[in-house]
């Protein structure tokens, strides 16, 4: 590799990372501000733990995160079963592809107005309808690019020898695909714990339904405070955490990895 | 197995028609009415007057402004990714999915976050100007945050890593013998980058471009944060429309535009990566 490449890809992986590494050594700066390095401590983390705003924003994002996941990890899987055996289709293929690129702000006000004209009640269980749409999306792409190599062969040799198509799925297609199917799920809930604007429209009103990015938002409107940093490290983390576990599982399959 | 396919397909198309796609109609459809007098919707009075009013100059402007910064941010984004992609593509093969995940895995974490570390390090007391007047290279506060610069920056650095992926992927799809027998004929690195490569991975500068173009472009929060509600894209026009000014056929019919907008472009791209795919098949 040329010598400038090379330096422009450091440079690029700078400054993607840099504002992170920022934000993750000032939360344990104890001055609190950048303008001073006050020495290391976690007493912002020990503030963040006893918000109780966030506490009950981080639970409340927990389960509408488990529930979202959940639902479009068992339809996005099956989906993605039904359409590698079925026939090529351009519309089908845009539905599943529109809910990764159509804007945030515009899903969200479509299914406000939605649920307001049929007089459906927000709340916690709005937001996992909504994000269970694009949700299904990402499981089906993740799921469906495992199905397109899988080696089919395998299923005509259990099938060849005797065992039924259920037990032939249960015992060897299934198996296979488990692996990037935990990965599917595990993206579903990184993307379902993060997501901002289609739960603050979908959520009604009321600290009861209150998120942890909508708290954040919150936060962040108020002004800079070490208390974020701390929360964002940690959030940044579990992320990291669930993305790297979801790429160990499910090696060069999922997309953008 | 293949007759009962349908079984399968049935609740994920369902969901994704019943709470993405009949919501988006009612969008066109709610453009077409007025808002009652007391909030809600006036269906006794279908009209045009919506579309009308999102003609005016002051609207009509907000969508050049928008379209202008998506398209800075789009063109600012393969100029980092493409060369970062193609350095990728010519690291050792052992590294190449590691150097992938790594460029992608900020795209992982909270949009907000991201977001406002951008805020930490901009803002008057932030990092950078804190830093710049410790050394004494300026003497007050560079305007850094709450303008156009802050938001093309987010808008930037939140998106390059799709341009990397579509690039890479457009790179890999290529035949690597190609520049190869360019270089053979005598061609120079550049020449050979000009007129092999890149026409080669077109098919991902315009997938990597119009992505980054169609999500600032309908962006809310980061002209929110970083541009600090002086500088007002579409996005954020359609937010207080929905829930400050409560114009919701308003609101609906900025949203219908914004969608009109996003498919023409993906079928321009479809049918430039068809062409592209038909050329070089």
């Amino acid at each position: 590799m040329p010598s400038a490449l090379r330096l422009h890809l450091a440079g690029t992986f700078a400054f993607l990372y840099l504002p992170i590494i920022v934000l993750m050594v000032l939360s344990l700066n104890k001055a609190g501000l950048p303008t001073a390095w006050g020495g290391v401590s976690f007493e912002w983390y020990g503030k963040l733990l006893a918000n109780d705003k966030v506490l009950s924003a981080a639970r409340n994002s927990f389960v509408v995160a488990v529930f979202a996941t959940l639902i479009s990890t068992v339809i996005g899987t099956m989906l993605a079963f039904g359409v590698v055996r079925a026939k090529p289709s351009a519309a089908r293929d845009a539905l599943l592809f529109a809910p990764m690129i159509i804007p945030d702000i515009v899903l969200a006000i479509a299914l406000l107005s939605f649920f307001t004209l049929i007089k459906f009640k927000l709340g916690l269980h709005s937001i996992v309808l909504a994000h269970v749409v694009f949700n299904i999306a990402f499981v089906c792409a993740v799921v469906r690019a495992r199905l397109q190599s899988f080696d089919w062969s395998l299923v005509e040799v259990s099938r060849d020898l005797g065992a039924s198509a259920s037990t032939t799925f249960l015992r060897v297609t299934f198996p296979l695909v488990l692996p990037s199917i935990i990965a599917a799920a595990l993206l579903a809930f990184t993307l379902s714990i993060d997501e901002f604007i289609i739960a603050y429209f979908t959520a009604g009103a009321g600290q009861s339904s209150t998120t942890l990015p909508m708290q954040i938002y919150a936060m962040i409107r108020f002004g800079v405070t070490p208390e974020i940093n701390a929360m964002a490290t940690i959030i940044m983390f579990v992320s990291f955490l669930l993305v790297l576990l979801a790429q160990r599982l499910n090696r060069n399959r999922i997309p953008g990895m | 197995m293949r007759d009962r396919n349908w079984l399968l397909v049935a609740p994920g198309v369902l969901w994704l028609l019943g709470l993405m796609v009949v919501p988006c109609l009612l969008i066109f459809l709610l453009a077409f009415f007025e808002r009652g007098t007391y909030g809600g919707i006036d269906w006794n009075a279908p009209t045009f007057e919506n579309l009308r009013r999102a003609a005016d100059p002051l609207y009509l402007t907000i969508f050049w402004d928008s379209a202008r910064i998506a398209l800075l941010a789009a063109v600012l984004a393969l100029l980092i990714g493409y060369p970062a992609a193609y350095a990728i593509s010519k690291a050792q093969e052992k590294y190449q999915t590691a150097l992938l995940f790594l460029a992608m895995l900020p795209f992982w974490t909270n949009y907000l976050i991201r977001t406002y570390a951008w805020i930490v390090l901009l803002n008057p007391a932030g990092l950078i100007n804190t830093q710049l007047m410790h050394l004494g290279l300026v003497k007050e506060p560079l305007p850094l945050l709450y303008n156009e610069f802050a938001v093309v920056l987010g808008l930037v650095y939140n998106y390059t890593p799709f341009v990397i992926l579509a690039v890479y992927s457009s790179l890999q799809r290529m035949d690597p013998s190609l520049p190869e027998a360019s270089r053979d004929l005598g061609a120079g690195a550049w020449t050979t980058f000009f007129r092999i490569t890149l026409p080669l991975t077109a098919a991902g500068v315009a997938a990597g471009a119009v992505f980054v173009f169609v999500l600032s472009i309908g962006n809310f929060i980061t002209p929110d944060l970083l541009g600090g509600g002086k500088l007002q894209m579409v996005g954020n026009l359609i937010y207080d429309q929905f829930l400050t000014a409560r114009d919701w056929p308003f609101g609906a019919t900025l949203s219908g535009l914004l969608i009109a907008i996003m498919m023409l472009l993906l079928f321009a791209q479809a049918v430039a990566a068809n062409r592209a795919g038909g050329r070089h098949a």
